[in-house]
């Protein structure tokens, strides 16, 4: 079991001729991945990194029977992509762009809500199920197959609970970057809720940030519905309000906003909660020591 | 990108939003000529001065040097030079700037529209943004316009009124007809505000938004309805397709080393802390700036040097980092991914010795890719640099450096 992708997945890249595509395409099929195409309009027929280019992803379906796709095409160009992979039945997109129009986002958001499809980020990591798909830009190394699901709006910082994790003996299952802008495709109480279901996952780590409620929508169903331990890091207590940080999404506007909040209902919600990231491997360690014995 | 209220009103009324009309100077005597102007095209014969600075409360906000309010009314043109002098090139200080305020270097010279007339003139709020929690933009309006609408959420949250706009078919005549309504408009009034709202909406999503405030929007006397403020944000992602707007960013309005980190690449907030930190990725550079605090510190600034951690950026983050005189310690902490670490250790090595004389002790805390040929070349290079592998030792080399 895992959760989006496996080693199963048929997988096809977005933009993939460019340079950002051709890096992680390799990264990706080194990890074992089974990357079976990719899309360029205009350079159908050719051939890259020793699979089928195809000018349209409805052309790549039919060919390959692709089922996720991950997209690396430019900001401009981005949220047609996005649309076009949903058009022709991809079931799970996952989107690496940073920088996407937060209109152009609207848009696609409404669009997808119509159709029979899973979309992760834009402007995230993308997912990783250990030892079997990697669809993402992730150091592939520090993941171990293990228990630990793991869910986070942050690049380097899941980075830093998985490298934890793995040093605690503990490993992963699949870990879900969902991206930090002010819209994004899947949330975190949906990340949440796929891990929940997946028999392998054992105990949650759940990593967010400053700006929105995602994180309280998340603890508010972890309450009524969890059967897991979630262990949860909120970064930016000592963001000040009102400025943006990195993250186009990361900006507390309002009190409930702000870390310190966040925490707090994780907290009421029975969420273990971290102050310092440094903690997020130790305590989901000493938790699962706990549900076992 | 935040952008002045002149500007914003020139967004505004190219989308054929009706606005309060006016003129920007920049010097006492631009500002008597525009009056002139102003009068010739509008007829008007007082004027409203008010100081161009990304910062709201101007109306009740006072100037350091001259004691005048942000936002002045001139009886007549004979009052316009004086009342300029009054705010231009002084400090304003209002509830959203911080104690020394932010120096006006335009002001805007508008016509009065609270003329008399047949009816009382009104005054509402409205605004255009997007909803998080469901990716639709909404208006947000209130007939309690011209003040702090905070506090009307407070006390009053009955008469705000929210319209969710569809994306697939954009904002509807019912709508707008429930806005115009709502707000207790009828007759020519409630025809104009139809209409504004809709042109409001269509400004938003034609200049690529990320909020429109207007407040107040006024009903005059004779029922035209009119934006006399604007605050407007746009969304940085999709100024390529404004090329146009960049021109209105006023880095005068920014922070003097945001703006020189900005240019190269660097992505840096400037804090009131003790301890620097340079990091990659946004997430992980929040959650050190947190472990800073932790360890006893509090965070000197926010700095994300992106996926290229290469010599000439760390050395220039460095640079960009020491300029604030309260930095007493420096925290680096990079995970590496697709960066390899030992060349990021070779870089801060390569940017510490470019740089003379650092005084101030750095901690290097490198994970991922090549973590411990890192450390070793750290610790191979004989500076006053301290290493650390993990997050943990890092925390502690800050708690220790600050002890």
């Amino acid at each position: 079991m895992s959760v989006l992708v496996n080693r199963d997945s048929k997988i096809i890249v977005q933009g993939f001729t460019g340079g950002e595509g051709t890096f992680h395409a390799g990264q990706m099929m080194e990890y074992g991945t089974n990357v079976v195409g990719g899309v360029t309009p205009g350079k159908g027929g050719q051939t890259h990194l020793d699979r089928p280019v195809f000018n349209t992803v409805s052309e790549a379906v039919a060919a390959t029977g692709a089922d996720v796709s991950i997209v690396f095409v430019p900001p401009a160009f981005a949220a047609d992509a996005l649309m076009e992979a949903a058009d022709a039945g991809i079931k799970v997109i996952v989107a690496i762009t940073e920088g996407i129009p937060v209109a152009d986002m609207v848009k696609v958001k409404a669009y997808i809500d119509q159709r029979d499809c899973t979309l992760i980020g834009p402007n995230c990591p993308g997912i990783i199920t250990a030892g079997q798909a990697k669809v993402g830009i992730m150091p592939g190394f520090i993941f171990e197959p293990g228990v630990v699901g793991i869910v986070s709006k942050s690049g380097t910082l899941t980075y830093e609970a998985v490298d934890q994790c793995t040093k605690a003996g503990l490993g992963q299952t699949t870990a879900i970057g969902i991206g930090g802008d002010p819209i994004i495709g899947t949330t975190t109480k949906e990340a949440v809720q796929l891990l929940m279901a997946d028999d392998e996952t054992k105990g949650i780590v759940m990593i967010g940030e400053i700006g929105g409620d995602l994180e309280v929508q998340a603890a508010r169903w972890i309450q009524e519905n969890g059967t897991k331990p979630v262990v949860g890091f909120i970064a930016g207590v000592t963001a000040p309000k009102g400025r943006t940080m990195g993250h186009a999404g990361a900006i507390v506007s309002g009190e409930d906003e702000s870390a310190e909040a966040k925490k707090r209902v994780m907290r009421e919600c029975g969420i273990h909660v971290v102050d310092s990231p440094a903690d997020i491997g130790s305590k989901m360690a000493e938790v699962l020591a706990g549900v076992t014995a | 990108m935040n952008i002045h209220e002149y500007q914003g009103k020139s967004i505004l009324e190219s989308f054929g939003v009706s606005i309060q009309r006016g003129k920007v100077a920049d010097t006492p005597e631009a500002a008597h000529a525009a009056a002139m102007d102003l009068t010739k095209e509008t007829g008007t014969e007082w004027f409203v001065l008010k100081a161009q600075i990304h910062a709201g409360g101007r109306g009740k906000g006072v100037v350091t040097e001259t004691g005048s309010h942000g936002v002045v009314l001139a009886k007549g043109l004979d009052e316009v030079k004086g009342k300029a002098e009054g705010i231009l090139g002084g400090h304003l200080v209002t509830a959203q700037t911080n104690d020394q305020g932010k120096q006006v270097h335009k002001i805007l010279i508008a016509e009065d529209v609270y003329y008399p007339g047949d009816s009382e003139p009104e005054e509402y709020y409205m605004s255009v943004l997007l909803d998080r929690a469901t990716g639709k933009n909404i208006i947000m309006y209130s007939p309690e316009g011209g003040m702090d609408i905070e506090a009307v959420a407070e006390k009053t949250p009955h008469l705000i009124f929210k319209e969710e706009v569809d994306p697939a078919v954009g904002l509807q005549g019912f709508q707008s007809r429930r806005i115009a309504f709502n707000l207790g408009l009828s007759g020519q009034g409630f025809k104009q505000m139809v209409k504004f709202s809709q042109a409001l909406y269509a400004a938003y999503l034609g200049c690529d938004a990320a909020m429109f405030e207007i407040n107040p929007v006024l009903k005059t006397s004779d029922d035209k309805i009119i934006a006399v403020d604007s605050k407007v944000s746009l969304d940085d992602n999709a100024l390529f397709r404004h090329k146009d707007y960049a021109t209105m960013r006023d880095t005068s309005e920014e922070d003097a080393t945001e703006v020189e980190a900005d240019e190269a690449g660097l992505n840096y907030v400037k804090l009131d802390g003790n301890v620097g930190c340079m990091v990659n990725g946004a997430g992980l550079a929040m959650a050190t700036m947190d472990i800073i605090k932790l360890s006893g510190g509090e965070p000197a600034n926010f700095l994300d040097v992106g996926g290229t951690a290469d010599a000439a950026r760390v050395e220039k983050a460095f640079r960009i980092i020491l300029k604030d005189p309260s930095v007493k310690a420096i925290l680096v902490n990079i995970f590496g991914g697709i960066v390899r670490c030992d060349r990021v250790a070779q870089g801060v090595v390569d940017a510490y010795k470019n740089m003379g004389n650092v005084d101030v002790p750095i901690i290097v805390r490198l994970q991922g890719t090549n973590a411990v040929e890192a450390k070793q070349i750290i610790d191979d290079s004989g500076l006053e640099v301290r290493s650390a592998i993990l997050l943990k030792e890092a925390a502690d080399a800050v708690a220790d450096v600050l002890a």
